[in-house]
């Protein structure tokens, strides 16, 4: 399985995500946001975290503009997976890939630290690897996470069981919780904790890495 | 030709960074208040001469990149 992870400019875990995906059994390449097309064979685009282009606009605005945003979104059209983390799922919901919009946090402040997450669906190849209802810590770190939708797609986001995690207490002010959002044909997620922060024992917990196995196991069945 | 375009939260769509601001204005004495909503003006020098054109080139401009209208919304002036 091919992974592919994308640079922007003021990207900074880009190859934290570039090592979750090999530690996962992935063959990863590195993608420069000016690049206008995805290597032959990609199976899943990681968008990461970071302040792509200085934040300016709007958190991920320029980003969702640039020449690989075009080939993410073919990519997505053919049913391709793609992850955005952080930034990069703000970069998602710009591009409209993903509905609603992460606005400023409640508290107004920039929030690091780690969060309990609900696993609200093990309905997607991100999350199959969970037990639905579990839950797992994961950091957060971010200025711009509170997730905001209007209330028909957040009704819709219900029915569809596209709630992928929920936050056990709130860092941000986001809308029901939300901490991470599937598509409609669940093989785009975006999220804004770091489950690539959280891979390897030495990081002091592993809980995101069962995400990126079950990605790939996942994956390997479809 | 010149446009000027305001982009404001969406009516309903609460704005943290207003009522930080609006807190602050009651703290140094400012009564009265009520509210306070933050966006923000962004203003284009254009090449373009006629002002219909001008103004649904801005729009375009608006809705593809400069307001995200999920929630926000945009005001164009021609200056």
């Amino acid at each position: 399985m091919k992974a592919a992870v994308v640079t922007f400019p003021g990207s900074n875990c880009d190859r934290d995500l570039a090592v979750a995906f090999e530690r996962a059994g992935y063959q990863v390449a590195r993608v420069w946001h000016k690049d206008s097309a995805l290597p032959e064979g990609v199976d899943v685009v990681g968008v990461p975290g970071g302040f792509s282009f200085g934040d300016y606009l709007r958190c991920g605005a320029i980003a969702a503009q640039s020449p690989i945003a075009a080939a993410i979104r073919a990519h997505a059209a053919r049913g391709g997976y793609v992850l955005g983390i952080c930034n990069g799922f703000q970069v998602l919901t710009e591009m409209q890939l993903l509905p609603g919009a992460l606005m400023r946090n409640a508290g107004l402040k920039f929030v690091c630290k780690p969060v309990g997450l609900r696993v609200e669906t093990t309905d997607s190849a991100f999350t199959a690897g969970y037990g639905k209802g579990s839950v797992i810590t994961v950091p957060v770190a971010h200025h711009d996470g509170n997730y905001t939708i209007d209330a028909e797609g957040l009704a819709q986001l219900q029915a569809e069981d596209r709630i992928a995690f929920r936050y056990t207490q709130t860092p941000n002010g986001a809308m029901d919780d939300i901490a991470g959002v599937l598509s409609a044909n669940r093989r785009v997620l975006g999220m804004m904790p770091h489950p690539e922060r959280v891979v390897d024992p030495a990081h002091g917990r592993a809980d995101g890495a069962a995400l990126f196995a079950s990605l790939m196991g996942g994956m390997a069945l479809a | 030709m010149k446009a000027r375009v305001t982009v404001m939260l969406k009516t309903g769509v609460l704005d943290v960074q207003g009522e930080a601001v609006r807190h602050a204005l009651g703290t140094l004495g400012f009564a009265g208040v009520q509210g306070v909503r933050q966006g923000k003006v962004i203003e284009l020098d254009l090449t373009e001469t006629d002002a219909a054109a001008a103004e649904a080139a801005v729009k375009a401009m608006c809705d593809k990149l400069l307001a995200n209208t999920v929630i926000e919304s945009y005001r164009v002036e021609l200056l």
